[in-house]
């Protein structure tokens, strides 16, 4: 039998468009609000005006009498079955897990929780009818600040007080570590609270057909939802079925279970029809679980020579209102990384959670490493200039040496690979580092009214959640494993089910480039599908810098099922030894004879017609694989930042912008300078422009995107990005992307921030570094100067 | 309920609405054009951005009965047989993620590109500044509408 040759380049590292454009720039798209099913009703929710208060009664019967009210609910009405909203990571045995029922019953805790819910023909009708519900509060001192939420005269959020939890960690001897130090260094950062603002509002959709309900969300995780919507409504798992349709976004705000969805299951099965909510931009604003959200106090010791001897860490981090999925978690994920890229004796952790009546917090684009890395950062520049070292010397001397990996550090991360000094070389060429410090230094030499700063961000992370050992350890609720499944169908072409859960990500794409060089199929035979859990039954979802690393090695492991089994129905087909066959390019072929071969297509006719198995086949050439990693990812890189700042108005001006990173093998290029861009522009955001802001009655008065400044096209610069390349461990040599850009450039816009200002004796200012925030501190800097 | 006479698309709709009916939702829900998503609702975020007798609006500022007798142009109609060339240098310099966003920031640049067929990078910045992304960082953006317009996407 002669077959011919299936001829194809590698796909590994190309920059393949992507087939996901197809329907999204032609609008041929499935976001949740464009369903439309046979009766569909829709939901609107009344929510609290108060940040805290009790509520004394609440009447629905007017609401229900309007025209096209189908129904109308209070929280008691859903008292018994609504259940709890789930917490999935109980960081500490006595953490502070208070109830939190999907519509407020007895209090209700911050600004826009629900209450009550109506449900009509239209979204119209379904709004006029919110008007008409009334609802008596008994108002409750609201609590807005964690640096005095823990004050023994504080208003309580609960019951239990406004701890939530304290975690400690630690490594090393750190009193050892501070006493006699030369140089200490202790500064507070402000990681403020940040509204995610995914450009696709929150939506739902569910409709329940006898014991079976379906739930299509607008959400990063559709299987770990679905095991937590039958946890929290006792709805048999079985009967449950999440969809994320097409997904505009999430960076970690739909990594959630919301009241929303949990009242929509619990609404289809009561009135027997559909029924669908999208929220509105303020709304999602207010009730869109939020991120970061810290105070940070870091102390830092070192010898005189700037080699670091210990850090010390202790962060209030701002719970909000209620624990949601992995809120006490997000500021443990960042427990490991405040050591960043640099070697030390000792570590000391400490965080404590802290309740107040605002949105709870929980995972934003990066989850906790964005805040270890600014403050890490941001502190060795202030190390720096206390040693009088060039900023970068100081990395320099305390970095881990590309010839030390694999490298355990001193919070017991095993970094597999890495280069640091070769992707910062390469970002100082690129940069012109030392002309841009040259003008920096005859500018300020004649007092130039337009400072130029340089900021510095040599970074790492750990992404690709993760090791399901690790997370227990952690005492988080699941593990972190994925999974994969190829189905060979009879026409040689492909279909690969994925657990993970993609949103924008691009895994269509890349899911069929790995594939294609696995099976030598060509990249146009395969189909991806995700997404839905009765077509993809296996997953943990998408979040954390976790597809690729974990998802992508998942497909690995289910392709070299597909070819094990293939190669025993090919030895039956050609009529040779399974051992004299030679896998190359999507064929097997005898040793020594190549014309002697049948393709993978071939074969998966034969397993599909199973007219002559060899003995004990099973037909189908299809495989299942979970991959569980043995370690996180640690994508790194050197990012550095050029400011302007014109000291009379406070004004800052990106000049330019140099990142390389470095993550490992790239599968598409053009997807990772994209992740790398978007990154980017999220953190120069946090650095910039964006605050979630509560005013003193702690009603949120950042409820639009006219006053939550998401950056558009003329607030940002341009980047210039390149890569070096350390492969990881895993088969494919991949680490992650979506989160880097985010973690990098917050401190690196920062650090020039100050290092443009700090010959005006200016040494931090607050985030966002607004106009106002800069010359303010350029005034006050001037004025304590003179005073002293 | 008011009559309207709109043209969407190339097809004629005569239609009764409510005086309060925004022309994004009369577009989505009673055309069934739901190509044009919504993403905010003080039209900041541009993402509904259709072209209104060829000039483009955020059809979530306009009431439906403000539409009566025009002409309008979703992505849905852009194309013409073939992909318009903006969604082609969309599509080429990877310019959209998620997606979510990109109807309206390819109307929005069709309607630059009309007044300004060969713009500038600032240019392109500012007069993309009424559509909001949260993905690409714009960068792919800029450099898809710069693309289209090399290629006389001015129409």
């Amino acid at each position: 039998m002669t077959a011919p040759t299936v001829a194809h380049p590698a796909e590994l590292g190309r920059a393949r468009l992507r087939k996901e454009d197809a329907r999204l720039i032609t609008g041929q798209t499935n976001w949740t609000d464009n369903i439309v099913l046979p009766g569909l009703l829709h939901m609107a929710f009344l929510r609290s005006p108060h940040a805290h208060a009790r509520i004394t009664s609440v009447n629905v019967s007017a609401a229900r009498q309007l025209p096209g009210v189908i129904a109308a609910y209070s929280g008691a009405d859903f008292a018994d079955e609504q259940g709890s909203l789930p917490c999935a990571w109980p960081v500490t045995p006595d953490i502070v897990i208070p109830a939190h029922p999907p519509m407020a019953v007895d209090e209700v805790r911050y600004v826009g929780e629900a209450v009550a819910v109506v449900v009509a023909r239209n979204r119209y009708e379904a709004a006029d009818a919110i008007e008409a519900i009334e609802v008596d509060y008994e108002p409750l001192p609201p609590v807005l600040d964690i640096r005095t939420a823990l004050d023994e005269d504080s208003p309580k959020v609960h019951e239990a007080g406004n701890k939530s939890f304290e975690w400690v960690f630690g490594n090393g001897d750190i009193d050892a570590a501070f006493s006699g130090a030369p140089v200490v260094v202790e500064r507070t950062y402000r990681q403020q609270r940040l509204i995610p603002s995914a450009m696709e509002p929150r939506a739902v959709v569910a409709a329940s057909t006898g014991d079976e309900v379906t739930l299509w969300s607008s959400t990063q995780i559709p299987h770990v939802l679905r095991v937590m919507l039958a946890l929290v409504t006792g709805i048999p798992e079985q009967n449950i079925r999440v969809i994320a349709p097409d997904v505009g976004g999430g960076f970690g705000s739909k990594l959630q279970v919301t009241a929303e969805e949990v009242l929509a299951v619990l609404i289809t099965r009561k009135l027997g029809r559909p029924v669908k909510w999208t929220e509105s931009r303020s709304e999602g604003n207010m009730t869109t679980h939020h991120g970061r959200d810290q105070w940070q106090r870091i102390r830092i010791a070192a010898d005189s020579d700037g080699r670091i001897r210990g850090l010390d860490v202790d962060l209030l981090a701002d719970m909000g209102a209620y624990l949601m999925l992995v809120t006490p978690g997000i500021p443990l994920l960042g427990a490991f990384m405040f050591n960043g890229i640099y070697k030390m004796d000792a570590l000391a952790f400490k965080c404590t959670g802290v309740f107040t009546t605002k949105m709870p917090t929980d995972a934003y684009r990066g989850a906790g490493r964005p805040e270890a890395t600014f403050a890490i950062e941001r502190t060795i520049d202030e190390l720096a200039v206390e040693l009088g070292l060039e900023p970068l010397e100081l990395r320099a001397r305390n970095w881990i040496a590309h010839e030390e990996f694999p490298y355990t550090t001193i919070a017991g991360l095993t970094y597999d690979s890495g280069n640091y000094e070769a992707a910062t070389a390469k970002a100082k060429e690129l940069f012109r580092y030392d002309e841009l410090r040259q003008e920096q230094a005859e500018r300020n030499a004649r007092n130039d009214p337009v400072r130029l700063g340089i900021g510095i961000s040599t970074f790492t992370e750990m992404c690709g959640l993760a090791p399901s050992r690790v997370l227990g350890s952690l005492s988080y609720g699941a593990g972190g494993w994925e999974s994969a499944s190829i189905r060979m169908l009879p026409t040689g072409k492909v279909e690969v089910v994925t657990g993970s859960s993609a949103h924008g990500q691009g895994h269509e794409t890349a899911w069929s480039q790995i594939v294609a060089d696995q099976l030598g199929v060509p990249f146009e035979d395969i189909r991806v599908l995700h997404g839905d859990t009765q077509v993809s039954p296996k997953g943990m979802d998408t979040y954390g810098s976790r597809s690729l690393a974990v998802g992508g090695m998942a497909l690995v492991g289910a392709c070299d099922k597909v070819i094990e089994k293939a190669r025993v129905i090919a030895a039956g087909m050609i009529e040779a030894s399974a051992d004299d066959l030679e896998w190359t390019a999507g064929r097997f072929s005898v040793r020594g004879d190549p014309e002697k071969a049948v393709t993978i297509g071939e074969i998966a006719l034969a397993a599909f017609a199973a007219h002559n198995l060899p003995e004990g086949v099973e037909p189908s050439l299809d495989s299942d694989h979970t991959y569980d990693p043995d370690n996180f990812s640690f994508p790194h890189g050197t990012h550095l930042c050029a400011t302007e700042i014109d000291t009379e108005t406070g004004m800052v001006t990106i000049r330019s912008y140099v990142a390389v990173d470095d993550v490992g093998k790239v599968v598409n290029p053009l997807i990772v300078e994209g992740q790398v861009h978007g990154g980017i522009a999220q953190g120069i955001a946090q650095a910039l422009y964006e605050e979630g802001v509560y005013d003193d009655a702690g009603n949120l008065v950042t409820t639009t995107l006219a006053d939550y400044l998401v950056p558009s096209a003329a607030d940002l610069p341009s980047y210039v990005t390149s890569r070096t390349e350390s492969p990881s461990d895993n088969r494919l040599g991949v680490k992650g992307v979506g989160e880097a850009g985010t973690i990098a450039s917050t401190p690196a816009v920062v650090n020039a921030i100050i290092d443009a200002l700090r010959p005006l004796g200016v040494s931090d200012v607050i985030m966002p570094c607004t106009p106002e925030r800069v010359w303010r501190a350029i005034q006050s800097a001037q004025q304590s100067g003179a005073t002293s | 309920m008011t009559h309207i006479t709109v043209t969407v698309d190339g097809a004629r709709y005569a239609d009764d609405v409510e005086p309060r009916m925004l022309l994004v939702h009369y577009l989505r829900e009673v055309v069934g054009k739901t190509g044009t998503p919504i993403g905010c609702d003080t039209s900041n975020c541009g993402a509904c951005t259709v072209l209104m007798n060829g000039e483009s609006v955020k059809s979530c500022a306009v009431l439906a009965v403000q539409a009566d007798g025009a002409d309008i142009t979703t992505i849905e109609g852009l194309a013409n047989g073939e992909l318009h060339p903006l969604q082609r240098a969309f599509h080429e310099m990877h310019a959209l993620q998620c997606g979510y966003c990109t109807p309206g920031m390819i109307i929005a640049a069709a309607d630059l590109l009309r007044d300004n067929p060969h713009p500038t990078e600032r240019e392109v910045r500012e007069g993309l500044e009424g559509n909001l992304c949260r993905c690409t960082g714009y960068e792919n953006i800029v450099r898809a509408v710069q693309r289209a317009a090399e290629a006389g996407a001015t129409s």
